[in-house]
C-alpha cells in the first residue's frame, strides 16, 4: 500500500472511531433524556386530576422536572466507555485466559517470537507484545489502543498447526491491523459493544421495578393527544433499548469484515508472500471446531470467525450480514492470485 | 512602496520555504541512516551467530571442512567490509559480499540436512532458526532502507530542492542491491524430499 493510501486509510479509520463514539453517545442521551422526556410527559398532568388537595400535592411531588436518568446514563456510559477503552485491550486477552510470553520456552515459541520481530521490521512499527491462548483451534487476533500499545495474541493450536511461512502470514494479517489503525476502531467496538449490553440490560431491570411501583402508585388518567405522543415515544424508546445490543454488534461485524481483504493485501505485502498466508487460512478454516477461549464479543477481532460455523462458506444476504469475516474462500482465492500476480510480475498488487 | 512590501514579502517566503526544506532533507537523511543501522544490527548478529553454528556442527562434519571454512571466510570477508560501509559508499561491496555469505551457508546447510542426528542432539535446528529469522530481518530492513534511501536520493535532486541539498550536506546514498546476475540467483537450499515441518 503506498503512503497516500495508508493515511487515507488511517484516516478513514478516526472518522469511523469519531462517528461512532458519537453514535454511542447520542444512543445514550436518548436512553437517558427519553426515558426522562417520557417519564416527565407521563406526570406533567398528575396532581391536575380532581382528587383531594392532599393527593394532588403528593402527586405534584412525583412530576419529574429534572432529567435524573439522562445526566445518569450518560454520565455512566462516558464513564463506562473511557474504562472500556483504557482496559479493553487487556480485559478483552484476560477474558480468552491468554498469557504474555516474555520469555519463549519451546521451539515453537521462539519461532512465534521471531516471526513476531521479522514482521515489526516489514512493516516498520515498533514489536507488539505476544500472548498466547491456551486453546486447540488455531486462531489469532490483535488489539491494543495505539500502534505502540499493541497485542498480538495467537492461540497454542496455531503454533502448532502451521509452518513458518504460514504463521508469518498470519503475524503479518495481525500487524496489517494494527498499522492500518483497525485495532483501534475495533477494541474501540468491542468496548462499546459491550457497554450497550450492560445499559441496555440494566435499563431493562429498571423498567422493570419501576413499571411495578408506578402501577402501584395508580398515576392519573392519559388522554388526547399528549398521551398518544408518550405512547409513541415510550414504543420507540422501548425498541431501542431491546435492539440496541443486536444492532451494535451487527455495526461491528459490518465494520470489521471490510477490513480484512485489506489486511490480506497488507500483510502479503509484508511478507512478499501472499501464498503462506493462503495456505493458513486454509488450515485454518479446516480445523471447524470453535475456539472456545474466545467470546463472541471479540470475535471481530479475530483471524477467522472463532465461532467456527460454517457459515464462511456462504455468501448471500443473511450470511454476510452475520459473518465477522468475508467467505474464505474469496480470501484464498485473491491471496492466490496476488501470488499468481507476485510470480509474474514480481510486484505485489495493492488489491485484486 | 508597494514594490518594496512585496520584494520583503517575497524573501521571507523564500526564507521560510528554504527552512522547511532543510528541515525536511535533515528528517529524510535521519530517516535513511536509522533504516541502514537496522540492517547493521541485524547483520551483526548474522555475522555473530555464524560462529556459534560452525562450532556446533563442526565435530560431527570433520571430513566436511572445505564447506566450513568457505561459510568462515565469507563470514570474516562480511565482517571486515561491514566495518566501514556506510549509506553514502560500500553498501554494494557489502551485498555482494553477504550474498555469497548467503550461498556458502546454503550450502552448509545441505550438508547439515545429511546428517540427522545432528539435529536432533545439539542446538544445531535452534541455530539455524535463529539464522532465518535473522536473514528474513535483514531483508524486510533492506526494503525499508532502499524505500527510504529512494526518496532521500530523488528528494535532494529534485528542482528547487536541489538549491538546498548543499547546506544540508546531503548525498547521494547506495542503494542495497544485487547487480551481479548471478548473485541474483538464489540458492535452493532444501533439497530434502520429506515435507516441510
Amino acid at each position: 500500500m503506498s503512503d497516500a493510501n495508508l493515511f487515507e486509510q488511517q484516516a478513514a479509520n478516526r472518522r469511523r472511531s469519531a462517528i461512532l463514539v458519537a453514535i454511542f453517545l447520542l444512543f445514550f442521551a436518548w436512553i437517558g433524556f427519553g426515558g426522562d422526556l417520557i417519564f416527565h410527559l407521563y406526570t406533567t398532568d398528575a396532581g391536575t386530576s380532581s382528587y383531594s388537595p392532599q393527593v394532588r400535592e403528593d402527586a405534584a411531588s412525583y412530576r419529574h422536572m429534572f432529567p435524573w436518568f439522562g445526566v445518569c446514563a450518560t454520565l455512566l456510559g462516558v464513564a463506562m466507555a473511557w474504562w472500556g477503552w483504557k482496559k479493553g485491550p487487556k480485559e478483552i486477552l484476560w477474558a480468552t485466559g491468554a498469557w504474555e510470553m516474555i520469555e519463549p520456552s519451546r521451539a515453537e515459541e521462539k519461532v512465534l517470537v521471531n516471526v513476531v520481530e521479522e514482521m515489526a521490521i516489514a512493516s516498520g512499527l515498533p514489536r507488539p507484545t505476544v500472548w498466547i491462548i491456551p486453546d486447540r483451534d488455531p486462531n489469532a487476533f490483535a488489539t491494543g489502543t495505539a500502534v505502540d500499545e499493541a497485542h498480538v495474541a495467537v492461540t497454542e493450536g496455531l503454533l502448532d498447526t502451521l509452518n513458518r511461512d504460514e504463521l508469518q502470514g498470519v503475524v503479518a494479517h495481525e500487524m496489517a491491523h494494527i498499522r492500518n489503525h483497525d485495532v483501534k476502531l475495533m477494541t474501540l467496538l468491542a468496548a462499546l459493544v459491550g457497554v450497550m449490553a450492560l445499559i441496555a440490560d440494566g435499563t431493562r431491570r429498571l423498567i422493570w421495578y419501576g413499571g411495578v411501583g408506578r402501577r402501584r402508585g395508580g398515576g392519573g388518567g392519559k388522554k388526547g393527544g399528549a398521551g398518544a405522543l408518550v405512547a409513541i415515544l415510550l414504543i420507540a424508546w422501548l425498541f431501542s433499548v431491546i435492539l440496541a445490543p443486536i444492532v451494535s454488534r451487527l455495526l461491528a461485524l459490518g465494520v470489521s469484515r471490510k477490513r480484512e481483504f485489506l489486511a490480506d493485501a497488507t500483510a502479503a505485502q509484508f511478507t512478499r508472500n501472499p501464498a503462506g498466508l493462503a495456505s493458513a487460512l486454509r488450515k485454518i478454516e479446516d480445523a471447524a471446531e470453535p475456539t472456545k477461549a474466545i467470546k463472541r464479543g471479540t470475535a471481530h477481532l479475530c483471524i477467522a470467525d472463532p465461532a467456527g460455523r460454517r457459515l464462511t462458506h456462504k455468501q448471500g444476504r443473511v450470511a454476510n450480514l452475520l459473518a465477522t469475516h468475508p467467505p474464505m474462500a474469496l480470501r484464498i482465492a485473491r491471496l492466490k492470485a496476488m501470488a499468481y500476480q507476485y510470480d509474474k510480475t514480481g510486484e505485489i498488487p495493492e488489491a485484486v | 512602496m508597494f514594490m518594496t512590501w512585496l520584494f520583503l514579502a517575497l524573501i521571507v517566503i523564500a526564507l521560510v520555504w528554504a527552512i522547511s526544506a532543510y528541515n525536511k532533507l535533515i528528517a529524510l537523511k535521519g530517516n535513511t541512516i536509522n533504516a541502514w543501522k537496522q540492517i547493521d544490527v541485524q547483520l551483526k548478529r548474522r555475522h555473530d551467530l555464524i560462529p556459534n553454528l560452525v562450532e556446533a556442527v563442526k565435530g560431527a562434519m570433520e571430513f566436511e571442512r572445505e564447506t566450513l571454512e568457505a561459510v568462515i571466510q565469507a563470514r570474516n570477508q562480511a565482517v571486515k567490509i561491514q566495518a566501514d560501509a556506510m549509506p553514502t559508499g560500500g553498501v554494494q561491496q557489502l551485498a555482494a559480499a553477504e550474498a555469497a555469505l548467503s550461498s556458502a551457508l546454503g550450502r552448509l546447510n545441505v550438508v547439515v540436512e545429511r546428517y540427522p542426528d545432528l539435529k536432533a542432539t545439539s542446538n544445531v535446528a535452534q541455530l539455524q532458526e535463529e539464522l532465518t529469522s535473522t536473514e528474513n530481518r535483514v531483508s524486510f530492513a533492506r526494503q525499508l532502507y532502499n524505500d527510504t534511501a529512494t526518496t532521500y536520493n530523488v528528494k535532494q535532486q529534485q528542482f528547487p530542492w536541489n538549491m538546498i541539498a548543499g547546506f544540508a550536506k546531503a548525498e547521494p546514498v547506495e542503494l542495497w542491491e544485487i547487480t551481479d546476475e548471478q548473485e541474483r540467483e538464489v540458492p535452493k537450499v532444501d533439497l530434502s524430499m520429506k515435507p516441510k515441518e
